[in-house]
């Protein structure tokens, strides 16, 4: 029965978006050259928008668009612009114990999958999914998520304060 | 569609998200990958919000998105404080703090 669900059309698009997300992810992790991992951090985000639209969530997916790909990523940028004198090629960019982060990242994701696999095994998630629109959600930013909301805006009130005191040349 | 489908991809960004923390040198580089780890969390919150049928985990993505960007604000003007003192944005060579 498994086997007859397994070629729809999400789970298609699921594995093709997610191949292209890993595959990202490794380059980011793993290239010589400051701008390129940004401009692969670019593709894993972009997949993670399309997973975001493939779990129901559009309103979350346009913010991620908005945000991340339009804004946090021409922070990244003008970091990397700012900050180093050339764009190419760099070696010197690892650590010398980097492969200690190897054996740690498979120890962690062991564990998580064999919590994730004897928790939730073979679960199906619905497949006539309650819709969340936009209304639902600021219902809940302004209703009972109220106090975190504030939190929040003190959080980037500071964080923009913040960042013009340590950059501005006095 | 499988839960747990969605639950290992977040796994899987999450521990390319904690290698790239180990390995690289480079802050700009620290500062991404942290940003992979961010993203796993929130695939982790929808993928619950639509198990569960509630907005809650809608809002609390919105959340780490916000504190997302505030952290990247203030991850890169440090780096550049940083680069403007040392020249170098080698997170091995801060080492004024040692003991």
């Amino acid at each position: 029965m498994i086997a007859v669900e397994l070629f729809t059309a999400q789970n298609i698009g699921f594995a093709v978006i997610s191949l292209l997300m890993i595959v990202a992810a490794l380059r980011v992790v793993t290239t010589s050259n400051v701008v390129h991992a940004a401009l692969w951090l670019v593709v894993v985000l972009s997949g993670a928008a399309a997973q975001y639209v493939l779990l129901a969530a559009e309103f979350v997916a346009v913010t991620q668009v908005l945000v991340y790909i339009g804004a946090v990523m021409v922070l990244f940028l003008f970091g990397t612009m700012l900050t180093r004198a050339r764009i190419g090629t760099e070696r010197d960019l690892n650590n010398s114990y980097r492969l200690l982060g190897i054996p740690v990242a498979g120890l962690l994701f062991a564990a998580m999958a064999i919590a994730i696999v004897s928790s939730f095994g073979d679960e199906e998630l619905p497949g006539e999914p309650r819709l969340i629109g936009v209304p639902e959600i600021s219902d809940q930013i302004f209703g009972p998520y109220l106090l975190p909301f504030w939190a929040l805006s003190f959080v980037l009130l500071a964080a923009i304060i913040g960042a013009i005191v340590l950059a501005r040349k006095d | 569609m499988l839960i747990s489908q969605f639950l290992i991809l977040g796994a899987i960004l999450f521990c390319i998200g904690v290698y790239g923390v180990i390995a690289r040198k480079n802050a700009v580089l620290v500062l991404m990958s942290i940003e992979l780890i961010l993203n796993s969390v929130n695939i982790n919150l929808l993928a619950f919000a639509l198990r569960n049928g509630s907005a809650d985990g809608h809002t609390f993505a919105l959340y780490i998105i916000a504190v997302a960007a505030a952290e990247v604000g203030v991850g890169l003007a440090m780096v550049l404080l940083i680069y403007r003192n040392r020249r170098s944005i080698g997170l091995d060579e801060l080492s004024e703090m040692r003991g």
